[in-house]
């Protein structure tokens, strides 16, 4: 078998090594293009401690709801609780650590962490909360917040198509934070709807290159639940 | 007659140019696209990752990949693009993207914005508010002049946490368009039938009045 092929076949052996207390990005933006066999697979496993890097924390009882239920995360790291009751809750009586981050910071954070950049200066949130007791520097007549870069011991990620050796392509909207936690996560495990075999996709047309990713998945069941179905009148 | 939501969204599609890039926030913004002036061309920057949002889908085309930032199913124009959240607040950040509508809980003559937390209460997330109002230099905020108890969200100083400071120059109510420069609110127009005196009144912030305030055309 090839070094380079990828694919496990189940999610017991696409979650090996995947302990209490961990650091785990979650790729998605509210139900859009989430691991969630990947993470059906957490909850089922039952993983306490958790620093959660997500923009959103699903929904209740759905996707990262999953593991709110079951107090699995200890930090969240995201930019949008939206309508998720059980996180606000959790939020608002210290239960769970929530570290609000604006949604352009945290997709740069997570860029920059991929990338070995250790921080980056942003004028996002410059006078507000979020800057508070971190460094800032006025350049050019401008004052910008130092904000540090972010990785994780798990990056969880969906895919659309992959090839056996972790090359990846998303699908439309779902493609959102999942390109950057890709390369953020010591082991990036991408959940997909299709392998196919190398050469098999356009080299020009990769979105992911496969050396960012560790573990393929191919998801049996996507749900692929809406959360505004809306259509045109 | 103080301004519908509609009515609102109508005044502020009127500030649309032919060419245009356009990010529209939750709620009144998002109505802007529907008030799109004939003759101009525009594209809509949804921040999770799209340019050139289309209308909502039949129950055929509705695409479960295929959402805007409001999480609401919609289709793709001619000419989008998809691409990641990095790249989106690349734009945003970047200062591509040529207006930038959203709402607020608050402003104040400073030009500072209040729009995603009320401690203890409500806590919603910043979402891309924050990088919105940091990247644009064209930004309109629409809400409602007063909350529900007549106070005034208009104000000489924000109380709610800020999103932004300093970066807000332009501010439609269901009662006026008011720009913020030198540290006060300067009435340009007001809604049909309202009067001066009725916006005085229910604006907390420093008013600045020139003598002839022309109504909004909507």
């Amino acid at each position: 078998m090839s070094g380079f092929n990828k694919v496990v076949n189940s999610y017991e052996e696409a979650l090996e090594g995947f302990k209490d207390d961990m650091t785990v990005m979650i790729g998605g933006f509210g139900l859009c293009g989430i691991p969630e066999g990947l993470i059906d697979q957490v909850y089922k496993m039952g993983n306490k401690g958790l620093t959660a890097i997500s923009n959103n924390a699903g929904v209740d009882g759905f996707g990262l709801g999953k593991w709110l239920e079951k107090r699995q995360i200890s930090t969240m790291i995201g930019s949008y609780v939206g309508e998720n009751e059980l996180f606000e809750k959790l939020l608002l009586s210290g239960e769970m650590e929530v570290i609000l981050t604006p949604q352009g910071t945290l997709a740069e954070k997570i860029r920059a962490g991929g990338a070995g950049i250790p921080a980056f200066f942003t004028a996002t949130g410059f006078g507000t909360k979020v800057a508070e007791g971190k460094e800032t520097r006025n350049i050019d007549g401008r004052d910008y917040v130092l904000e540090p870069s972010l990785t994780a011991d798990f990056a969880l990620v969906k895919a659309w198509k992959a090839d056996t050796m972790g090359n990846l392509i998303f699908n439309k909207t779902a493609m959102n934070f999942n390109p950057m936690m890709a390369t953020a996560g010591k082991i990036t495990v991408a959940e997909v709807e299709e392998i196919v075999e190398p050469g098999e996709l356009d080299p020009n047309y990769i979105h992911t290159p496969g050396i960012y990713v560790q573990r393929v998945i191919k998801g049996n069941n996507f749900e692929k639940r809406i959360e505004q179905r809306t259509v045109k009148a | 007659m103080a301004l519908s939501r509609e009515q609102i969204a109508m005044r502020v599609a009127q500030e649309l140019e032919d060419g245009f890039y356009v990010n529209l926030g939750i709620g009144i913004p998002t109505l802007v696209a529907n008030y799109v002036p004939k003759g101009v061309e525009v594209m809509m920057q949804s921040e999770n990752g799209l340019l050139g949002m289309g209308e909502f889908p039949t129950e055929e085309t509705i695409d479960p990949d295929l959402i805007n930032a409001g999480k609401q199913t919609v289709t793709a124009a001619t000419g989008a693009a998809f691409f990641s959240s990095a790249e989106s607040f690349a734009m945003i950040r970047g200062g591509h993207v040529d207006l930038t509508v959203l709402g607020a809980f608050e402003v104040d003559q400073q030009g500072n914005i209040a729009s995603w937390m009320i401690p203890g209460k409500l806590v919603k997330g910043m979402g891309g508010a924050m990088d919105l109002v940091a990247g644009a230099e064209n930004i309109i905020v629409t809400m409602t002049h007063a909350n529900k108890h007549g106070q005034s969200k208009i104000l000489k100083e924000c109380t709610l946490p800020l999103t932004g400071a300093q970066c807000i120059k332009r501010v439609i109510t269901e009662l006026a368009l008011m720009e913020i420069k030198d540290g006060a609110f300067h009435l340009i127009e007001r809604a049909p039938g309202v009067s001066v005196e009725e916006i005085q009144e229910k604006t907390d912030g420093d008013l600045v009045v020139p003598d002839n305030v022309p109504e909004m055309n909507v």
